[in-house]
């Protein structure tokens, strides 16, 4: 009996913080932009307008529900919630610290990549029951870009996990830091498993991962619907793409769930390349930083630093780079990520057999 | 192959251009105006925004914005609406039996200015009024923040004379056009009669 309360407090917390990132990030992203644009974004609600995003939210709330009269009514309503709970069912097994993770499976990397397609399924059936000719044309783009960008996204993953043997993102993070069990080398060369820190982490371990690494980051990119690759939204030549017609807690989905998306994958990102809940401060000699900065609250901390950096290179990329055209995308999707992807598959391969 | 390495070169110096940006956040615009030097440079340093109602944009003193009459100064020759290319100056005038005052030049008063109305929704501010003035009683003013609730708020008003006024200085100005009249005729009955007797 005890199990479910505590499944249900997983849940709800990691909902919580859904909830409380988006509207960290909406924030952050809003300051981000305006500091990258010499400006000064939100200063009105709050100290710094730090309150403007939590207004916000209450205003979609107070928002009319709209459904369009010529709505595949089905699909509009069930879309959001397709949408945000693909991306939130995501949460379920990335680790947090050691022995803190809401579900233990040996199969984490697999079902979270099998769960998170599921979002085109969402925004297809956004674009379709809107009857909107830009919106299916948005989510169309959207299927297109995604199912592409899983290639090369898949093709690195796979690198990692032919280097670490296993698909439980636990042994992954464990495997990256001083309570490995097994040898770490650093390079393939340097006996680094008493040492840890940075140097044990996977794009460390072997350098071709850092290649896999960036053709990761990039792909996932794509997989959020984030700029440079949101031409799924592409706000100037298709209004708002898919999540044109949704309006007030609907459209709010749709944000949380780009929002939890963009968390999320630069969790798997941290998980898979930067060493998970690991500290990056190694052993010195008697100085043992590693073995002091590993725990259940550090492992918490360092996981959230990790990711909150990798989110706020999203943003900085985001109001950097202009959007591609899809051509283009698909050009860097099966021209440069997906050959250059498996190369470092097949280096993986190598490494595992002769060098580790 | 090549296109590739460039798209990452170019990539990377524009990540490079904005993490520049992006720390200029912490430094605020200095509020200067336009004619300091180095304004343009000035502006590459810290954010752009101009927090507006709290912070204003320094303009010169003489600037073309709103119309302002100084009704004293007038001598109501409704030159200005005649120039007015888009007819938003509305001049209605009494003629004064005699002339009733000076203006700060040196002009005579003749007339009264009963409405002196300019509809600012419909000015071009082309400014042409101001010039063509010959006592330079209108004027643009430096004043460029002007909303109202009501359109017909834009309609300025600068006579200063009040109904009663009006009523007075028209009853004044016909009993002397009657008395002229009354005079003329009764020289012309007198040469009339001096030519028949």
């Amino acid at each position: 009996m005890n199990f479910y309360i505590v499944y249900i407090l997983v849940a709800v917390g990691l909902f919580a913080f859904a909830g409380l990132f988006a509207l960290f990030g909406v924030y952050a992203e809003r300051k981000v932009s305006a500091f990258i644009q010499d400006r000064l974004g939100p200063t009105e609600t709050g100290k710094f307008g730090l309150l403007q995003t939590l207004a916000d939210a209450l205003k979609l709330l107070q928002k009319e529900s709209i459904i369009p009269a010529a709505a595949d009514k089905v699909l509009f309503v069930l879309a959001p919630i397709i949408i945000f709970v693909s991306v939130y069912m995501g949460f379920a097994c990335l680790p947090w610290a050691p022995e803190v993770i809401p579900s233990d499976t040996n199969l984490g990397l697999y079902y979270v990549f099998a769960i998170l397609a599921i979002e085109t399924l969402g925004i297809l059936m956004a674009g379709w029951g809107s009857n909107n000719k830009y919106s299916i044309l948005g989510a169309m783009r959207s299927a297109a870009q995604i199912i592409s960008y899983e290639i090369p996204a898949g093709f690195a993953i796979i690198a990692v996990v032919m280097v670490s043997q296993t698909l439980d993102l636990q042994q992954i993070a464990i495997q990256q830091g001083t309570l490995s069990a097994e040898k770490v080398k650093f390079l393939g060369v340097w006996d680094v498993t008493h040492i840890g820190g940075l140097l044990s982490w996977n794009v460390f371990k072997a350098p071709h991962l850092i290649v896999a690494f960036v053709i990761y980051f990039i792909a996932s990119l794509a997989e959020s619907n984030r700029a440079p690759f949101d031409i799924p939204e592409a706000e100037s030549e298709l209004v708002a793409g898919f999540h044109t017609e949704f309006t007030g807690m609907k459209f709010a989905f749709v944000f949380l769930a780009e929002y939890s998306m963009m968390f999320l994958v630069s969790m798997i990102a941290v998980v898979l390349f930067l060493g998970a809940w690991n500290s990056p401060l190694p052993n010195i000699g008697s100085v043992k930083l590693a073995d002091w900065t590993t725990g259940l609250v550090w492992g918490i901390a360092w996981t959230f630093i990790k990711t909150l950096l990798l989110v706020g290179v999203q943003m900085w990329i985001r109001w950097t780079l202009p959007r591609l055209r899809v051509d283009q995308l698909m050009n860097l999707c099966w021209k440069v990520l997906t050959p250059l992807a498996f190369l470092c598959m097949v280096i993986s391969g190598v490494w595992r057999l002769w060098v580790m | 192959m090549t296109n590739t390495y460039k798209a990452f070169v170019t990539a990377i110096k524009g990540l490079g251009l904005t993490l520049r940006h992006l720390f200029t956040g912490n430094s605020e615009r200095k509020v200067q105006p336009v004619q300091a030097p180095n304004y343009f440079k000035e502006l590459e340093i810290g954010t752009n925004t101009i927090q507006y109602p709290k912070q204003k944009l320094p303009i010169p003193e003489v600037g073309r914005y709103q119309l302002d009459v100084v009704i004293d100064d007038c001598i109501v020759c409704d030159l200005c609406a005649k120039i007015c290319p888009v007819d938003c100056i509305d001049i209605t005038s009494i003629k004064a039996t005699q002339s009733y005052g000076q203006t700060s030049d040196g002009s005579k008063k003749m007339l009264y200015a009963e409405k002196f109305d300019i509809d600012m929704a419909k000015c071009l501010y082309c400014g042409l009024c101001t010039v063509v003035c010959p006592t330079e009683c209108i004027t643009m003013t430096n004043e460029y923040d002007r909303s109202v609730y009501q359109l017909g708020d834009l309609t300025y008003s600068f006579s200063d004379m009040s109904p009663e006024l009006v009523a007075e200085k028209k009853a004044e100005y016909e009993q002397a056009q009657a008395q002229k009249l009354a005079a003329k005729q009764a020289a012309m009955k007198a040469k009339e009669g001096g030519a028949t007797s």
